[in-house]
């Protein structure tokens, strides 16, 4: 192989045929494209799962879905929006950005790169097809708790080789973000100078690295006590079920932080640049992140204060938990205050920007209450909780991804998007996507527990509603795959800057950027940086 | 080749490969061969596994090949081989990461559930109203005595000696990247074999003891919670053992054939990385399992 | 036989019946204060952090808007230059902290009274089963299993075509929230739980009691609490427990400490003469299954 493409060195240009570009490729463009496209597929099957829980929850009553079926679609669901959409969308981001946003020709191990992606459809292929396997799919929540993880039929093994693959493939991505971002960097681009949102991946990247390891550990111990006679969850033999939930948790707390810091470095991107005013506090929003990703892996145990906990860990887990109220409230204010005596425009990705702060804010609200030990005992494991982390999941992560793809979509296809179907699709989402999980708190204060397919006839107005949401919100995405679709065919001509308060380096390459960008290390201009002065 | 003489200054990237994508597909096949085998299909199992680890032997074989090839040629310049150090040392601390659960169950274990069992703490409720009786001690199978009564490998014995070897390993390891640093081929040779020797006797003493605790001591993976952690920390270390030894022959063969020179020499740092990595895994082994 | 004196077990409790009802309403938008010290107390704290919350979401929200307001492009606004104010950084971290504090002051104080279950007056065992509740009063052979009520269960079967609407007890609808057997628990009295399962992980939870405790085979969790109204208090499984998880409710029945005193002797009576007909065919032999029957099922 590597002798035939060192015969066409300078045959770039030519365009390689499909296989070579979109299976065997490595450019990072090409490969951040295919992590979109696959993200967006994901999100729309497991959107489906909703909608099929949602449909069954319309109404009291069991009405579509067996309990099983929909125990199974609760698992998936999530399963598939975590692994299949939302990390493989910032994968697909920092892939087509980072290298565009230090100056670097490509990511540092391109074919490693190729191979991250290319293991991705063969370990969904693998989740989903146990829906259709005797037994069905998964069943025990996403968070697999044994015993009852354990009673599935077949899909345990396929489901945890599943999860084995989706490790490797985020671990090889990290690795290869940490060593382009460390390696890769044009010279003058110091660490400090480098964009939030490079920033924000490499502590992801670091995240990653340190936490899906856990996951696989976990999981293989589910396997070996499932088909090797080992008693690692089981008390007769001298384990805990308890203890699962530990080495989980470990993995899923900052699992759930890999999930918002890219978030919170796109929305740094954006809010500047339609604010025409310098980020403010750039130093402190990387310490703010840094702080975060620290805390992440001391605070596991609150998702677990109803297991019987001794006091001192209940009350540590606690406090840990608060703190990081502080770091993240940093950057809500520093946001807040870029928009501060700035000249403000409200394109698409900027409104999606918006309501990021406004929601996510209110998702980390009810994430500090659930952080209360006492209150958690009432709140645990109800729609209070499915409220809160939808809150930060969908109109968090899902909404900083749909700013990002409007931000960058110009300088990926060369086209301005539709700015009114955009709008229109802001309006609709924010609105529906409200509908959707406000009233899940409602639903958790007065009582119903998550993960159930039927309830008492006094939960069913909210959950009506909520129904009602679901669909006007999934609809709304159908709107966004049309305009991501009909960008890429065609459209106004996009400048190379894009808009007009964007600064750093990604826009000072054409609009479409070329295949290949930076083959030599660019010059820094600290002046066309975006965070301002960052002497202090 | 035309195009040997790549510019120092400009990043490679490669173009195009076919081996990420066959990789994939051997990843996939082997899990699936072994998910399939579980579910007791052992026969179809088995040759989905098996043609998955063949698929991932030749991934292997042609993309180290690729990588050995321009290697060769020169078309890394030093950037590159800083990102492939990355690469191999944040693979390894995700490795570490993945033993790490592991410890931290049989910590959890030890500290804290089998304690809270024998009603020590927390567990007076639990050891009084369902386990009344069982006296948390290490090692242990659990109230139920799950898998029957057991018995011990003493750390004094072979585990002792395997320590020995490791370390003597790593340092016989050490020794041969002097020599590749001063340019002495044969001496380099010697003692790059002499790890690959050491490697191969303590994965046979390893054997040996596994053997002994099936057949004679009944310690299993099934003796409770003392047997899972002991086999699954011994077994994965024992299984990067491997790996790690047959990297060292493949890099025995490389060095033989010339590839590395004294100050450009990837293949053999990470490979004497992952050796070291491997041998303190095992440091912590032999203190938490067999000492303590 | 067995079911008559159930029943005039039960009438005992007819009484106290109806003295509070804890269910869910429609269009429910808070957590209710619940009946005991506790429950009032998280109840508290759940509204304390819930304004503190509000208010922190009017400040930031309010500034956010203004800005959106004030400083658009459109009105000509014309961006200043810094980015970066030290003092109001301190500020805006250490307010914060302070607030924390304020929060964790008052939760930790809650917990360490949860956590304390010295000195119980009673002892009930709780076991989750799939998909059913076992519950020994500790002392006493008093010890039965309580699952989803017939009505419910009849209606929650896919497609029945039976209305959920149509499940009430006394007018309060009670559909998937009713039992067969509720657990009888006197007020004003220190009642601890040992709580365990059997089979997976369940969650016990009655939220007018203020908490929720998992249910671990193999472990004992301990709990407590001191109903302060007699009444009927519903609540549900709290743990995904397999496809009837949502089908496991838990009804408590608090009722005065001289009638439930009156309720354990009974039961107790019945439980011990059940005992007795158990060990006794043993020696008479075949004719008493019925017997046997009865007294598994009073078990
Ligand atoms: C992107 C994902 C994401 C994010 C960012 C968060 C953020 C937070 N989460 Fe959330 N969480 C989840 C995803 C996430 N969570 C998921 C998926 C679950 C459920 C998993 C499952 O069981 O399936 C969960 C569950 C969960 C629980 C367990 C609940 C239970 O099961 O009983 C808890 C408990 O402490 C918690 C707490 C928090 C806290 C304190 C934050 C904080 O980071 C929030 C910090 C932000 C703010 C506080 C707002 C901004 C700050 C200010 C404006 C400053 C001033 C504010 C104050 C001083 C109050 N979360
Ligand atoms: C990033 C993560 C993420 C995202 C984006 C979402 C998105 C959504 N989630 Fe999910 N959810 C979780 C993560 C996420 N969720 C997790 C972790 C759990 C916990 C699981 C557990 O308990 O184990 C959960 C659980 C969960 C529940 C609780 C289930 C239960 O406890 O029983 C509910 C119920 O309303 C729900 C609803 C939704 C809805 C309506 C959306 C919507 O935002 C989805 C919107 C998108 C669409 C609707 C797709 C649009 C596509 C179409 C309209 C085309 C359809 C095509 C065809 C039909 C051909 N989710
Ligand atoms: Cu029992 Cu859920
Ligand atoms: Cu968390």
């Amino acid at each position: 192989m590597a002798t035939d493409h060192t015969a066409h060195h300078d045959a770039h240009h030519h365009t390689p045929s499909f296989a070579q570009r979109w299976l065997f490729g490595t450019n990072h463009k090409d490969i951040g494209t295919l992590y979109l496209v696959f993200s967006l597929v994901m999100f729309l099957i497991g959107g489906a799962m909703a909608l099929v829980i949602r449909a069954e929850l319309f109404q009291p009553g069991l009405q579509l879905v067996n309990p099983e079926f929909f125990n199974q679609m609760t698992t998936v669901h999530a399963l598939v929006m975590i692994f299949g959409a939302v990390m493989p969308a910032f994968v697909g981001l920092g892939n087509w950005m980072i290298p565009l946003m230090v100056g670097a020709p490509d990511m540092a191990l391109p074919r490693m790169n190729n191979w991250s992606f290319w293991i991705l459809p063969f370990a969904f292929l693998m989740l989903l097809s146990t829906l259709f396997m005797e037994g069905g799919g998964p069943a025990g929540g996403w968070t697999l708790y044994p015993p009852l993880s354990l009673q599935g039929g077949n899909s345990i093994a396929f489901v945890i080789f599943a999860i084995h693959l989706m490790g490797i493939s985020s671990i090889m991505g990290a690795i290869n973000i940490i060593a382009t971002i460390l390696n890769m960097r044009a010279p003058g681009m110091d660490l400090l100078k480098m964009p939030i949102f490079v920033w924000s991946w490499l502590i992801t990247a670091f995240l990653l690295i340190a936490v899906m390891p856990v996951l696989a550990g976990a999981v293989t111990m589910l396997l070996t006590d499932k088909f090797f006679a080992t008693s690692f969850f089981n008390a007769a033999g001298g384990g805990d079920p308890v203890l699962f939930q530990h080495i989980f948790w470990f993995f899923g707390h900052p699992e759930v932080y890999i999930m918002i810091l890219p978030a919170f470095g796109i929305i740094s991107e954006i809010i500047p640049t339609f604010a025409r005013k310098p980020l403010f506090g750039y130093q402190a929003m990387v310490y703010a992140i840094a702080s975060i990703a620290f805390l992440s892996f001391i605070v596991w145990a609150h998702h677990m204060f109803t297991v019987g906990m001794p006091l001192g860990g209940e009350l540590f887990f606690m406090y840990a938990t608060m703190l990081i109220a502080v770091p993240t409230g940093v950057k809500v204010f520093n946001w807040v205050s870029t928009m501060w005596k700035g000249s403000m425009t409200f394109e698409t990705p900027m409104l999606f920007a918006l309501g990021f702060v406004v929601m996510f804010t209110i998702g980390g609200f009810s994430g500090l209450m659930l952080a209360i030990v006492p209150a958690d005992f009432q709140y645990h494991d109800t729609y209070f909780v499915v409220a809160h982390f939808h809150y930060v999941l969908v109109t968090g992560a899902i909404f900083a991804i749909m700013a990002g793809t409007y931000y960058w979509l110009p300088k990926w296809t060369g086209f301005m998007y539709n700015e009114t179907l955009g709008k229109w699709h802001f309006w609709l989402s924010t609105i529906f996507v409200n509908l959707l999980f406000f009233p899940q708190h409602f639903l958790g204060l007065a009582g119903m527990p998550r993960r159930i397919p039927d309830y008492n006839i006094a939960f069913s107005d909210f959950n009506m509603i909520s129904s009602v949401g679901a669909f006007g919100f999934g609809l709304s995405q159908l709107l966004f795959a049309y305009i991501v679709w009909s960008c890429a065919r065609g459209g106004a001509r996009a400048t190379d800057r894009v808009w007009e308060g964007a600064k750093g380096l990604e826009w000072t390459v054409p609009s479409p950027a070329p295949h290949h960008t930076f083959t030599t290390p660019p010059r820094i201009d600290d002046r066309e940086l975006a965070h301002g002065d960052v002497s202090h | 080749m035309a195009n040997t003489t790549h510019d120092p200054n400009v990043y490679y990237v490669p173009h195009g490969s076919k081996w990420p994508l066959v990789g994939s597909v051997g990843l996939f096949l082997t899990v699936g061969g072994f998910a399939n085998w579980m579910n007791g299909s052992t026969g179809l199992g088995q040759v989905m596994s098996l043609a998955g680890v063949a698929i991932l032997l030749w991934m292997m074989w042609g993309w180290f090949g690729d990588v050995i090839r321009e290697s060769v040629r020169g078309m890394y310049n030093r950037q590159v081989g800083v990102s492939f150090r990355m690469g191999m040392i944040w693979f390894i601390f995700s490795e570490v990461m993945f033993f790490a659960a592991f410890f931290g169950a049989l910590f959890y274990a030890r500290a804290l559930s089998v304690p809270w069992l024998g009603g020590v703490g927390d567990g007076a409720a639990t050891n009084a109203f369902l386990w009344s009786g069982f006296d948390a001690a290490w090692p242990t199978n659990g109230p139920a005595a799950i898998g029957g009564d057991f018995g011990l490998i003493p750390a004094w014995g072979l585990p002792l000696l395997n320590t020995l070897i490791l370390l003597a390993s790593g340092v016989t390891i050490t020794i041969a990247h002097h020599a590749l640093k001063a340019g002495q081929r044969t001496r380099l040779l010697v003692w790059l074999g002499a790890t690959i020797v050491l490697g191969v006797i303590f994965l046979v003493f390893q054997a040996e003891e596994y053997v002994h605790a099936y057949r004679d001591l009944n310690l299993t993976l099934g003796s409770g919670i003392y047997g899972s952690t002991f086999f699954m920390l011994t077994g994965f270390h024992g299984l990067h053992v491997t790996l790690g030894t047959i990297m060292l022959i493949v890099i025995w063969f490389r060095c033989l054939k010339g590839h590395f020179s004294r100050d450009d020499h990837f293949g053999f740092e990470a490979v004497a990385w992952y050796w070291h990595f491997v041998d303190v895994v095992w440091l912590g082994l032999f203190l938490f399992v067999y000492v303590l | 036989m067995m079911a008559r004196r159930f029943l005039t077990a039960t009438a005992l409790l007819a009484g106290s019946a109806g003295a509070a009802l804890a269910n869910p309403k429609p269009w429910q938008l808070n957590m209710t204060p619940g009946v005991t010290e506790m429950s009032r107390q998280v109840y508290d704290l759940h509204m304390l952090i819930l304004w503190i919350c509000v208010v922190i979401g009017v400040l930031v929200f309010g500034a956010m808007a203004y800005a959106m307001f004030k400083f658009r492009k459109s009105k000509g606004a014309v961006a200043a230059r810094w980015s970066h104010n030290t003092t109001a950084e301190i500020v805006w971290t250490v307010i914060p902290v302070l607030i924390l504090v304020a929060m964790a002051w008052p939760a930790t104080k809650t917990l360490i009274e949860m956590a304390d279950t010295d000195d119980a007056e009673l002892t009930v065992k709780v076991t989750g089963y799939q998909w059913l509740w076992r519950y020994e009063y500790v002392g006493t052979d008093v010890n039965f299993v309580s699952k989803l009520d017939r009505d419910s269960d009849r209606t929650r079967m896919l497609r029945s075509g039976l209305d959920p609407a149509a499940v009430t007890v006394d007018g309060e609808n009670t559909y998937l929230l009713n039992v067969d057997r509720p657990l009888v628990l006197p007020t004003g009295t220190k009642i601890r739980f040992v709580i365990t399962a059997n089979d997976v992980i369940h969650s016990w939870w009655v939220p007018a009691l203020g908490w929720k405790q998992d249910a671990i085979p193999g472990f004992i969790n301990e709990a407590w609490t001191r109903i302060d109204t007699p009444g009927t208090y519903r609540g549900q499984c709290a743990e995904l427990c397999g496809k009837d998880h949502g089908f496991m409710p838990i009804v408590v029945e608090a009722v005065p400490p001289a009638q439930f005193a009156a309720w354990l002797g009974e039961t107790d009576a019945i439980a011990k003469a059940a005992r007795a007909a158990e060990a006794a065919p043993a020696v008479a032999a075949a004719p008493t299954a019925d017997a046997g029957a009865s007294a598994a099922d009073a078990q």
